[in-house]
């Protein structure tokens, strides 16, 4: 492996642990103090994170919304850059009972709360503009540079960068190690030096054995990262189930490796067990999530690649994060390989 | 023999933490779920760790078979 590339690996996997620390989320709306909202005058508190309340008391707005109707709340106490208590008089009539809250000031620009809080004592009207208010304002965007907010997710959205990558690099190690194995197949043996024929068999399965540390760091970090995301560390899901039973798939691929001592008769079959495997990786993690509905996200178009999960500020950070791990994975095998090298020349000698 | 038992306490370990940890839980769900990701970065740490310290082991069998 050139150094170039080396060098490449780290400087990029630094980049990215330090930059996937280093940017703050975007500001986003946390709780509002009340689960319900009646008639009259109500008094509630309103929490952000990474909100700048204080700092922009003269600019926060704080607003409650039904339908396209707002209600404006007149700030009591801003306790400190994430807190605000406000007081809002809400009229007898509502257009529907779905309420939302916003906040919005110059620096952190609009954020929401769908909040689960219940209108009670109100009269619907779908065309009611009673009690609304105008709301101006001035910025609607965060300007900073920072990951998305995301409820539940929070900071734990970092993981991205980490988790995510082990299936990219696995991805990769075992695509180089599928074309090895065709090679193998593919090879005319009267034709090309028997030499090349083990050294492809080889690669095929070192190449595989990296992909398996890959893909099971991958399921650790998942499992952990679940367990504070959905309170399991496992759950019964299309796309974690699949993940495993590729994983094991390819540990009877290795075990397979192991198990037969004639080099020709173990080159062929193991190409033809690395094949089935692969083409289930395929489908198992590619194909079949894109079908089904899971817990887990990168549902639309390929997996983890949506736009809805990928925004722009999480892609500076996870490609390079994704390009170095592979290029880690390539190291790693690169030192297998010429371990392996030795060992066997040693063997013949 | 040595190693399975190895794996077989670390599993109950984990069962056992998964069962009764109130404080673990408190830990990582405390300020913004930061420290999951001080979590997960850790197990990637520590899993390319034990597969270097793999090789590392090879290779020193490999240069006393050598040396010998």
């Amino acid at each position: 492996m050139p150094a170039a590339l080396k060098i490449a690996s780290v400087v990029l996997l630094l980049y990215s642990c330090i930059a996937s620390i280093w940017h703050p989320l975007v500001p986003g709306g946390l709780e509002v103090s009340i689960d319900k909202l009646h008639p009259g005058n109500n008094e509630f508190a309103f929490t952000g994170y990474n909100t700048h309340f204080e700092n922009q008391k003269e600019n926060l707005r704080i607003f409650v919304s039904s339908d396209s109707n707002y209600y404006c709340t007149e700030i009591i106490r801003i306790e400190n850059n994430s807190k605000a208590w406000v007081r809002v008089t809400m009229p007898d009539t509502l257009p529907n009972e779905a309420l939302s809250f916003y906040a919005n000031n110059n620096e952190d620009g609009t954020i929401y709360i769908p909040a689960p809080v219940v209108a009670e004592g109100f009269v619907f009207a779908a065309d009611t503009k009673q009690g609304a208010c105008e709301v101006v304002i001035k910025t609607n965007e965060h300007t900073h540079f920072g990951f998305p907010f995301q409820t539940n997710i929070f900071e734990s959205i970092r993981n991205l960068m980490w988790h995510v990558p082990m299936w990219f690099t696995m991805f990769a190690l075992m695509i180089s190690s599928f074309i090895f194995s065709l090679r193998v197949l593919a090879a005319d043996r009267k034709k090309i030096a028997m030499k090349d024929y083990y050294i492809w068999d080889m690669k095929a399965g070192l190449l595989a054995s990296v992909g398996i540390v890959f893909c099971a760091l991958g399921l650790v970090t998942g499992s952990f990262w679940a367990r504070f995301t959905w309170d399991a560390w496992w759950t019964r899901d299309p796309q974690l189930n699949g993940a495993l039973a590729v994983f094991l798939v390819y540990i009877a691929y290795l075990i397979l490796r192991r198990s037969v001592d004639d080099e020709d008769k173990r080159a062929r079959l193991s190409a033809v067990f690395n094949i089935f495997a692969f083409v289930l990786m395929v489908i198992l993690l590619m194909i079949l999530p894109k079908f089904i509905t899971s817990l887990h996200p990168g549902k639309k178009g390929s997996p983890a690649f949506s736009s809805y999960d990928l925004d722009s500020s999480l892609r500076t950070v996870f490609y390079p994060a994704v390009l170095g791990f592979i290029l880690l994975g390539y190291w790693f095998y690169s030192l297998l390989f010429r371990l392996k090298k030795i060992e066997t020349s040693n063997e013949t000698h | 023999m040595k190693r399975i038992s190895i794996v077989i306490a670390l599993c109950l370990w984990i069962t056992a933490q998964a069962r009764a940890s109130d404080g673990m839980e408190e830990y990582f769900y405390s300020s913004g779920k930061i420290r999951v990701v001080i979590g997960v970065l850790s197990v990637v740490l520590v899993g390319l760790f034990i597969f270097l310290f793999w090789i590392d082991r090879r290779l020193s069998k490999l240069e006393k078979r050598n040396k010998a």
